[in-house]
């Protein structure tokens, strides 16, 4: 994920911005993206500054310590438009916890019965949260973005599991693979 | 588990000389709503068929609401069929030359009960599925998925005891396989239908309260995967 792009595209769309709004919008539009701490913004706010690509737009006392709005730069907008029209990778490595820890499994343990376990176990946790996202949709009332992230995060889900019945069929010649 | 409405004990089938079930035992809660699952050609449609009366297994027996169903007349079976349960394929299930309303009045009228009354209840549910403006429509001029809601309508009108569906949105794209699941698991929670649900599809399985997974004519349980895989 790309703080700095976020951000930068929070910004364009609210305008003049405190670091606090941009958070709170950042949570808030970006539904079902991790929240933001608070620190890891103002590090990425300092970088953006530093970039050229966001600028102090006035200073304001509000019965406080001096908190300072930010505007977007020409370079900024020109570094978002860029981003927003670049693909992103697909898939250039794994980063899945589970694909190493099926490859972990079958290196570090004497037979299969590990990463078959391990496998089993992961595929009941998925099925229960593949459920309860589910339940988003049948329970009424949920807004539109809250269906786009459910069926992300479904299809996602969908997507390991299928990964993870093919790979428990040639768990054996995975397995002699890996050790070999 | 509520008190089992549905039982499958040891069934078998077999198509000539191929077992597509092979010693299958499960129980069904009334009320519940269960996922069959499992890759193409392990036997879910033979035991959905089995089970709702369609087929009669070669071995064991099926009990509806403690009764067994197995060994009772074709006619007593075809009743069952008609006032008990509900259907729903994935596709070719309605009339093409009669209107949405009337395919859905012709499971009522079947059971005896006079056009009007049966329209104004086809009506009803054919509205609370979304597709009431549609109810003068021929199935050739809707959508796939209108069509879909309005076997639906058809499966549900005669408020069946269990609804059995199979790959109910396989012929759908995501979206309206979505409005079918979705008004599907409503119209049972409200009224407290069993459903028994065949799909390969892991997203469409999600929207039941449990899954059962079958492989070669044969459940498999997560504990059973091991087992399973090391026979291959
Ligand atoms: N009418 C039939 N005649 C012969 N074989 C059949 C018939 N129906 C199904 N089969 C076979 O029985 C097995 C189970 O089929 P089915 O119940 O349709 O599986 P699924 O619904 O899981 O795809 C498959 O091997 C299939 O080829
Ligand atoms: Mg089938």
């Amino acid at each position: 994920m790309s703080t700095t792009h976020a951000l930068l595209g929070i910004l364009a769309g609210q305008g003049i911005s405190h670091g606090y709004e941009l958070k709170r919008e950042h949570d808030r539009r970006l539904l079902g993206v991790k929240p933001l701490a608070f620190g890891q913004m103002y590090t990425t706010l300092a970088r953006m500054l530093r970039d050229g690509y966001i600028a102090e737009a006035a200073h304001q006392r509000v019965g406080g310590p001096d908190r300072v709005a930010y505007r977007l730069t020409t370079d900024g907008r020109v570094e978002l438009d860029n981003w927003l029209s670049e693909a992103v990778p697909p898939a250039a490595y794994i980063s899945a916890q589970l694909f190493v820890k099926v490859l972990v499994a079958l290196v570090a343990t004497p037979d299969e019965a590990t990463a078959r376990s391990f496998l089993a176990t992961q595929r009941a946790a998925h099925l229960a949260r593949m459920r309860e996202l589910t339940q988003v949709k049948t329970a009424g009332g949920a807004s539109v973005t809250e269906l786009a992230v459910a069926d992300y995060l479904l299809n996602h889900l969908d997507a390991d599991l299928r990964w993870m019945a093919t790979t428990l069929d040639r768990i054996g010649q995975l397995r002699a693979e890996v050790q070999a | 588990m509520n008190d089992p409405i549905l039982e499958a004990k040891n069934i078998e089938k077999w198509y000539g000389p191929t077992p597509a079930l092979r010693d299958m035992s499960l129980v069904i809660g009334r009320g519940e709503i269960v996922a069959v699952t499992g890759p193409s050609g392990c036997g879910k449609s033979t035991l959905l068929h089995c089970l709702s009366g369609i087929l009669r297994p070669d071995q064991g027996s099926v009990q509806f609401q403690q009764r067994d169903i197995t060994n009772v007349s074709e006619a007593t079976r075809s009743r069952l069929r008609r006032t008990a349960f509900g259907v729903l394929f994935q596709f070719g299930q309605i009339v093409p030359e009669l209107t949405a309303v009337e395919n859905v009045t012709l499971p009522l009228q079947l059971g005896g009960s006079r056009f009007r009354d049966a329209a104004v209840r086809a009506q009803r549910l054919l509205d609370r599925l979304g597709v009431g403006d549609l109810a003068g429509k021929r199935p050739g001029e809707m959508s796939g998925g209108q069509q879909q809601r309005v076997a639906l309508a058809r499966a549900l009108v005669t408020e069946p005891e269990v609804l059995f569906a199979d790959e109910p949105t396989g012929a759908l794209d995501s979206l309206a396989g979505e409005q079918v699941m979705v008004e599907l698991v409503r119209l049972a929670g409200d009224h407290g239908t069993t459903v028994l649900v065949v799909t390969h599809n892991v997203q469409v399985a999600a929207y039941a309260d449990r899954e059962i997974t079958m492989r070669d004519g044969q459940l498999e349980t997560a504990g059973q995967v091991t087992v399973a895989g090391e026979a291959r």
